[in-house]
C-alpha cells in the first residue's frame, strides 16, 4: 500500500518541474530575457508611433546599456537621440535602482546643459510612445504577485497581479514567456473592469552572440488605437563598456566610438 | 522501471491535453507547424505562415520570427550612427541638420521706447558635425533675416546682424583622464533653472526677452575648455581670451532703466559702454572641480573676469561699464523626498570696489540658491526655487551714494516656480515660468504652448510679461517690454 502510494505521487513530483517550472523562476528567467542579456550592449532602435488616423511620429536613438550589479539588478543606461530633428544630439542617462528610484540625467546640446530629471511616475509615456518608461528599463518583478495560469507546449502563461493596485493603471497583465527562451512574446495588460487595454509584442526574434533578442516588438493602446513599434538593428553584446561612459562626462561629448560601432 | 512507466503514462495525457487545449500558432520557420495568429493580434512579420488548425484557442500569441530555437537565423546587421537614410525624406547633404523657423511678436503696451514689433525674423540654422575616432567637429550657424532689428552690421559677439555663429568647435579626446574643446561654444554649469549663480558664461538677455527659443538664453564664448578625469574629482578648466559679455538689454532692443538720466533706454537712447575686448588682456578664466557622492552630484566653482552685465557707472563720460569680477561658489544636487532638489551659493568679489565705497560699482554680493523640482501628476512637473542676492557692505554703500540716487535692495529674494504639463502624447507642452521677488515686487512670468504638429513642423505661442511697481527694479524696469509671440519652425 505505502509503495503503491509512493509510485502514484512520484509521476507528480517528476513532472511537475517539466511542466510547471516554479513561477518566480519562470518570471526571473523572463526578466533576464528580456533586459539582462549580456553583460553590456547596444542597439540602434527605431520608434514608428502610428495612430488611429494613422499618422505617424520616428524616433531613432541609440542605446548602450551596462549591468552594473550581478543577479540582474541594477543598470545603467546611456541613450542618444538622432531623430527627430528637434531631438537630434540629445541624451538621456539613466542610473536603474531595482531598490530606489531611478537617476535619470537629459543633456540638451543646444545650451550645453545636464538636466537633472525628477523620478517620474515608471507608468507614463517614454518619449510620446505607447511605451512607458517601465516598459522599456523592466518592471521590478517584486512588485507583482505572479501565478502559473498554464504550460503549453511554447509558452508559459503568467498572470501578475501588482502587490500596490494603487500605484498601477492595471489590475493584472498576462505575459506568455517563451519556454525555451524565456522570451515574453506577448503581455496583455487588463484594468479594473477585467478589460484587455494593452498589449505587448516581441514580433522578431534574432539570436545575436547567442542571445536570442528581440529585434522587433510593439506596443498597443487598444483604447486610443495608437501603437508603437520598435526596430532594433546593430545589436551587439559584451562590448566592454567602460563605467565612465555613463557619466557627464559623455553626456557631454558623446562617446562615438561605441555609438558607432 | 515500473516508475519509468508510470511517469511516462501520467506524463502523456497531460502533455496532449496542453496540446489540445492552448496550443500556440507557430510561424514559419519554426519547429512546430505554422498556425494562424488571431485577429486581434498585431500582423506577423513577412513569412510568418497562418494556419488555424480548428480546436485551437486564439488567446494565445503567434511565436515571432526567429524564436523556438534552431530555426533562427544568426544575423547581426550593423547599425548606422550618424548615417540618416530612411529616417526622414529630408535630409541634406553632408549631413546638414537644423532648422528653418519664423518668430512674430509685439510690445502690448503703448510706449515711446520701442518698436512695436518686438520680434519678426526668419532664421535658418545649418549644423554640421563630423567624427572621428577621437575627435570631433563641429559648426553651427544661424542666418537671420529681422526687419525689427536696427543693427544690421555682422558682430559675432553681440550676435547682431544676419549671422549669428553659435558653434564652431574641435572636440579632442586626448587620453582616459583628459578632454579637449576648443572654438566657439556654448558652455553651462550650475544647478539653477533660469536662475545663474556660477554660470558666468555670456546670456542672451535679449533673446529671451522677446521670446527667442530658450536655447537662445546661452550665448556662445570663445574659448578652450580643459577637462580633466579622474577617480578622485573631475575638473574643468575654461579659459576664453576675450571677455564675452552678456548680450544684455540696452534700450537698441529691450528698453530698460538708465541708469544716467533715471528714466528709459530706448531705440534712441541706447546705453553707451565701455567695452572691454583687448585680447588675452580682458580675459577670463572659470574653473569647476566635481563628484559625484553617490548620487549627489557636488561642484565648486571659481570664476576670474568681469560682471557680465555694464554694471558700473563711467559717470564722466555717461558709459557703462564692466568692472572686474571674481566668484567662488559651490552647489549640490540629488534626489531629495520625491524629486530632485539643489543648492549653490556663491561668493561675488567685486574687486573694482572691495570695500563697497563707490557708488557707481556694484558691491561685493552673496548668492544663494534653493530649489526643489517632482513630478506632481502624471506628465505634469513642478519647480520652485528660491533665490537670494545680498548686497554686502551695504551701510557702505548707502553712506556713499549721492541722495536720492536708486539703491539696491539690502537683500533681493525671488521665488520662481515652473509648471511644465505634456499632453496629447507629448506633443503639446504647456509651460508657464514665474519670476517674483516679494520685497522689490517685480516680477516676469513666461507662458507658453509648444506644439509638435509632426516630426518636422514645430508651433510655438508665448509671452513675455514683466511687471513691477517701480522702474528701477529688475524686472520692473522692463515693464514696457511686456510682448507676444507666435513661431513655426521647420526641422530637418
Amino acid at each position: 500500500m505505502r509503495k503503491f502510494l509512493l509510485s502514484l505521487s512520484l509521476p507528480l513530483f517528476v513532472t511537475f518541474p517539466a511542466l510547471a517550472m516554479d513561477v518566480s523562476e519562470i518570471v526571473a528567467k523572463a526578466n533576464h530575457a528580456a533586459y539582462y542579456q549580456g553583460e553590456d550592449g547596444r542597439a540602434r532602435v527605431k520608434m514608428v508611433i502610428t495612430d488611429k488616423q494613422g499618422r505617424k511620429r520616428t524616433r531613432d536613438f541609440t542605446i548602450l546599456r551596462k549591468d552594473t550589479k550581478s543577479g540582474d539588478s541594477d543598470q545603467k543606461f546611456y541613450v542618444y537621440f538622432n531623430r527627430p530633428a528637434d531631438v537630434s544630439k540629445t541624451v538621456f542617462m539613466v542610473w536603474k535602482h531595482v531598490k530606489a528610484d531611478d537617476d535619470r540625467w537629459l543633456y540638451l546640446p543646444a545650451l550645453d546643459l545636464v538636466k537633472r530629471i525628477a523620478a517620474t511616475d515608471e507608468r507614463t509615456s517614454f518619449v510620446g510612445s505607447d511605451f512607458f518608461y517601465e516598459d522599456v528599463s523592466g518592471r521590478n518583478t517584486t512588485e507583482d504577485t505572479h501565478t502559473l495560469l498554464e504550460t503549453s507546449d511554447n509558452y508559459y502563461v503568467v498572470k501578475s497581479t501588482p502587490k500596490k493596485a494603487d500605484l498601477v493603471e492595471f489590475s493584472f497583465y498576462k505575459s506568455y514567456i517563451h519556454k525555451t527562451s524565456f522570451i515574453p512574446v506577448k503581455i496583455e495588460f487588463f484594468d479594473k473592469r477585467g478589460e484587455k487595454y494593452r498589449e505587448a509584442a516581441a514580433e522578431k526574434v534574432e539570436t545575436i552572440q547567442e542571445n536570442q533578442t528581440v529585434t522587433q516588438g510593439s506596443m498597443t493602446d487598444l483604447r486610443s488605437g495608437s501603437k508603437t513599434v520598435l526596430t532594433y538593428s546593430g545589436v551587439q553584446y559584451d562590448i566592454g563598456l567602460p563605467d565612465d561612459i555613463f557619466t557627464e562626462r559623455y553626456l557631454r561629448t558623446p562617446p562615438t566610438d561605441y555609438l558607432k560601432k | 522501471m515500473k516508475k519509468l512507466v508510470l511517469v511516462s503514462v501520467f506524463c502523456l495525457p497531460f502533455y496532449s491535453l496542453g496540446a489540445l487545449a492552448e496550443e500556440p500558432p507557430l510561424p514559419a520557420g519554426l519547429g512546430g507547424p505554422p498556425i494562424a495568429q488571431n485577429s486581434i493580434e498585431p500582423a506577423l512579420p513577412a513569412g510568418l505562415g497562418p494556419a488555424h488548425p480548428s480546436g485551437l484557442s486564439a488567446d494565445e500569441p503567434s511565436l515571432p520570427a526567429g524564436l523556438a530555437g534552431t530555426a533562427s537565423t544568426e544575423r547581426n546587421e550593423d547599425g548606422p550612427f550618424l548615417e540618416e537614410k530612411d529616417i526622414t525624406a529630408h535630409v541634406l547633404p553632408y549631413g546638414l541638420t537644423g532648422f528653418i523657423e519664423g518668430r512674430a511678436g509685439v510690445r502690448i503696451h503703448d510706449q515711446d521706447f520701442e518698436k512695436r514689433a518686438s520680434i519678426g525674423e526668419a532664421r535658418l540654422q545649418l549644423q554640421y558635425e563630423k567624427f572621428w575616432e577621437k575627435v570631433s567637429v563641429r559648426v553651427t550657424s544661424d542666418f537671420i533675416a529681422d526687419p525689427v532689428a536696427d543693427r544690421w552690421a555682422v558682430d559675432l559677439d553681440e550676435g547682431d546682424g544676419w549671422i549669428d555663429l553659435r558653434e564652431a568647435f574641435v572636440s579632442w579626446r586626448a587620453t582616459d583622464f583628459m578632454d579637449f574643446k576648443g572654438g566657439r561654444q556654448v558652455l553651462t554649469w550650475g544647478t539653477g533653472d533660469l536662475v545663474f549663480l556660477n554660470d558666468l558664461f555670456p546670456k542672451d538677455f535679449d533673446s529671451f526677452f522677446i521670446g527667442r527659443d530658450e536655447e537662445y538664453l546661452k550665448a556662445p564664448s570663445d574659448a578652450l575648455k580643459t577637462s580633466f578625469f579622474s577617480d578622485f574629482a573631475n575638473l574643468d578648466v575654461v579659459y576664453m581670451p576675450n571677455f564675452d559679455a552678456d548680450r544684455y538689454a540696452d534700450g537698441a532692443r529691450v528698453s530698460t532703466y538708465d541708469p544716467f538720466s533715471g528714466g528709459q533706454t530706448s531705440r534712441v537712447n541706447v546705453l553707451r559702454v565701455n567695452p572691454r575686448g583687448r585680447w588675452f588682456a580682458e580675459d577670463e578664466w572659470a574653473v569647476r572641480a566635481y563628484r559625484n557622492f553617490g548620487t549627489y552630484e557636488t561642484a565648486l566653482y571659481g570664476y576670474d573676469g568681469y560682471w557680465k552685465n555694464p554694471q558700473g557707472l563711467d559717470t564722466a563720460h555717461i558709459r557703462a561699464t564692466f568692472p572686474r569680477l571674481s566668484v567662488y561658489g559651490a552647489s549640490v544636487r540629488g534626489p531629495v523626498y520625491r524629486g530632485i532638489g539643489n543648492i549653490e551659493a556663491a561668493y561675488y568679489d567685486s574687486r573694482d570696489d572691495r570695500a563697497g565705497t563707490d557708488p557707481v560699482l556694484p558691491n561685493d554680493q552673496f548668492r544663494f540658491l534653493a530649489g526643489y523640482e517632482q513630478e506632481i501628476m502624471t506628465e505634469l512637473t513642478g519647480g520652485l526655487q528660491y533665490s537670494l542676492e545680498r548686497t554686502l557692505d551695504f551701510d557702505d554703500l548707502k553712506k556713499n551714494a549721492p541722495a536720492g540716487s536708486p539703491l539696491p535692495e539690502h537683500n533681493r529674494h525671488v521665488v520662481t516656480l515652473r509648471l511644465t504639463k505634456l499632453m496629447m502624447n507629448q506633443d503639446l507642452t504647456l509651460s508657464l515660468f514665474n519670476f517674483w521677488s516679494p520685497n522689490e515686487s517685480d516680477g516676469y512670468v513666461r507662458p507658453k504652448a509648444n506644439y509638435k504638429i509632426n516630426d518636422q513642423w514645430t508651433a510655438e505661442a508665448g509671452a513675455n510679461v514683466f511687471y513691477g511697481e517701480s522702474r528701477d527694479t529688475f524686472f520692473g524696469q522692463l515693464e514696457d517690454n511686456t510682448n507676444v509671440y507666435v513661431s513655426l519652425r521647420y526641422s530637418f
